[in-house]
């Protein structure tokens, strides 16, 4: 059991423009274990994981993978680290099969130069598989796919790199009830894999299903973490919405309303 | 078999040929056309001028319809490329024609050899393009602008380069060979022989992999269709060629390109970059795909062809003047690549469309010419032509997002 995080952001600060999106904000997703990453809207949750995932570089601060300072200077660096990431976007290529998304940026080659989709279309079948992702063909074009089944595809995409730390935007928020509790299962395979899981949601009756930790941004600041066991809904969305827990049942029944919409 | 639970509301083809048509005809009505509409357009225009006048079929009147496509085709190719990225290049006319009188200045006014000026007037579209990419690409200034400076450049260029005379007569065998070299019409059956071989072997070859990998493979009947429709179409081609003076190089150079330029765009890692890029560049980023690269490879691919189809042209004519690549030359280039099924919007598109594109535009020009039509209705049919294809890309593609495709 590791005592350092695998993945750690230390005073990590950035701005755009006028407005300040993080100040010294700490971050630590440890082994093993699902940590969430929640706060309202705005609260700066999208400019982290972008941060971690090499999209943007942070103005002041330090990233250490496995103890280790490291630079992350593009997608591509995170990705070779072993750091993946589905976005909330998804980022899939709708003009291209499954086959394709799934192996975007890392086709497979053949000898002599051309793309290998033999082994590619086996290893996208056998992904997808034990992921139990029901998709009517490899081949369809995404363009034709549900909004859970491109999900899956680009959960899938992230697992194929084999990678360390598997970063989440948003994971659930499409999804219908049968596709939320195959991605839930799914994240707690990735976690006894010995990944370091690191999710957004607004959904909170999700980040306790799944989390271990529970990490909490407010107005670009880390406000708060919690032992996800050892804490409740209340203490949780008292510290996304700033109000004191316990003070003022009816605002505070409010704001729990508005943080689970 | 895999394990994998097949989902019941799939709809899979019929194993057979009847499955194969059935499915077929599935994909048509739902807006996935394919080729199709160009390949029934081709075929409706040329009955029309076939009836029209008697000779638009015969064997000397398609082979000059194929000599005259060539030039124009290759550009198109270029053109085709730079479509998929989601871009456009305006220069690819103008620029054709610059790189044609450097070939041409080179070897007549400073005794260069014909094959050392071919390679020059294509190392000049290389750099060009080079140069136009860079702007691009370094400095974020949109290639419509970028390309539309190069087009005033290099107008100005070629009038500068041929200087006072304003034209340069070409009778360097090597570079005049380029567009009136004919092959015995024994090497037209041969290459059709040779062409249905190598499809036959590569596609057996891929089915026989794909069953090892226990991989769904489509019926046998469906390959024995394709081969024989192959062999049908290239024995019809090589009949017609060696019914009139052979089989042409430029047609080789033509075609070969296209096969090359469609198996870079399907097989090969940079040709899905390409795809990717044009259909969400912001994935394609994210991917690590060097998306910044990709564009600049594509614009010196583009400019290259672009000067490959000027010298093509050049060696028709038998010289260089100050209207080689001039307005028509873009916009059928362009015109070609969109009636042939690449959309300008980028992602969907292939090699063959500057293919097919290119036989609808020059078949409409050649049908027109016999009946001694003047050029400005050849002008207005031609651009009625492009509106027609362009709607019936946009109708297929609202078609195709109805039933959940890109």
């Amino acid at each position: 059991m590791a005592s350092t995080p695998l993945l750690e952001l230390r005073g990590v600060n950035k701005r755009f423009g006028a407005v300040q999106a993080l100040s010294e904000v700490d971050f630590a997703a440890p082994a093993g274990e699902v940590t969430a990453l929640v706060g309202d809207n705005g609260a700066g949750k999208s400019t982290l994981i972008k941060i971690i995932s090499g999209i943007y570089a942070p103005d002041q601060g330090e990233y250490l993978f496995e103890g280790k300072p490291v630079q992350v200077n593009g997608p591509q660096a995170a990705v070779d680290l072993g750091i993946a990431t589905v976005y909330q976007d998804l980022a899939l290529a709708d003009n291209l099969d499954v086959v394709a998304n799934l192996f975007l940026g890392r086709e497979l080659i053949a000898p002599v130069r051309r793309l290998d989709e033999t082994v590619m279309e086996r290893e996208a079948n056998q992904v997808l598989d034990s992921l139990a992702v029901r998709i009517p063909s490899v081949r369809t074009q995404v363009a034709g796919l549900s909004g859970g089944q491109r999900q899956s595809v680009a959960i899938a995409r992230s697992m194929l790199g084999e990678p360390k730390v598997v970063l989440l935007d948003e994971p659930t928020a499409a999804l219908g009830v049968a596709q939320t509790a195959q991605v839930l299962s799914l994240i707690r395979r990735l976690r006894e894999r010995g990944l370091a899981v690191v999710i957004i949601s607004h959904n909170l009756a999700d980040v306790f299903e799944v989390a271990d930790r529970i990490e909490v941004l407010r107005l670009g600041r880390r406000v708060a973490v919690f032992a996800a066991r050892q804490t409740s809904s209340d203490e949780v969305v008292s510290a996304i919405t700033g109000a004191k827990a316990g003070e003022e049942r009816l605002a505070t029944d409010i704001n729990m309303e508005e943080a689970e919409r | 078999m895999t394990a994998r639970d097949v989902d019941p509301r799939l709809i899979s083809d019929q194993p057979g040929l009847a499955g194969m048509v059935a499915g077929f005809r599935r994909r048509v009505s739902q807006g996935e056309l394919g080729p199709l509409p160009v390949i029934i357009g081709i075929a409706i225009i040329w009955v029309i001028f076939q009836v029209a006048n008697h000779n638009f079929l015969a064997p000397g009147n398609l082979t000059n319809l194929v000599l005259q496509m060539a030039a124009g085709g290759t550009i198109s190719v270029g053109v085709v490329l730079v479509l998929l990225l989601g871009e456009i290049d305006l220069s690819v006319g103008a620029l054709s024609g610059l790189a044609a009188a450097v070939m041409a200045v080179l070897n007549v006014k400073h005794g260069v050899p014909g094959w050392l000026a071919i390679l020059a007037g294509l190392a000049t579209g290389t750099l060009i393009g080079l140069v136009q990419g860079l702007w691009v690409t370094r400095f974020r200034i949109p290639a419509f602008v970028v390309t539309l400076a190069g087009l005033l450049a290099w107008t100005g260029g070629l009038i500068f380069v041929l200087g006072e005379t304003g034209t340069v007569n070409l009778a360097d065998k090597n570079i005049t060979g380029l567009a009136n070299t004919f092959f015995i019409p024994l090497d037209a059956w041969l290459l059709a022989v040779l062409v249905t071989a190598a499809y036959t072997v590569e596609r057996l070859w891929d089915r026989r992999q794909r069953v090892a990998a226990r991989l769904p493979v489509p019926p046998l009947s469906v390959l024995v269709t394709r081969v024989a429709l192959l062999a049908v179409a290239l024995c019809a081609v090589a009949a017609v060629f060696s019914a009139d003076r052979g089989l042409p190089l430029a047609a080789v150079i033509f075609v070969g390109l296209v096969v090359a330029f469609d198996l870079l765009i399907k097989r090969t890692r940079f040709g899905r970059h390409i795809l990717a890029v044009g259909g969400n560049t912001e994935a394609a980023h994210r991917a690590g795909i060097p998306v910044e690269n990709v564009r600049l490879a594509v614009f010196v691919l583009a400019s290259t062809m672009a000067a490959a189809g000027g010298i093509i042209a050049a060696s028709r004519l038998f010289a260089v003047n100050q209207s080689s690549g001039g307005s028509d030359t873009l916009l059928n280039a362009i015109a070609a690549a969109v009636i042939g099924g690449t959309s300008l919007f980028g992602g969907r598109g292939s090699a063959y469309s500057a293919l097919l594109g290119s036989l609808v535009i020059y078949s409409i020009q050649n049908g027109m010419d016999l009946l001694g039509v003047s050029s400005d209705k050849k002008f207005m049919v031609t651009g009625l032509v492009l509106l027609l294809a362009a709607t019936v890309d946009a109708l297929s593609r609202r078609g195709r997002e109805a039933h959940g495709r890109a």
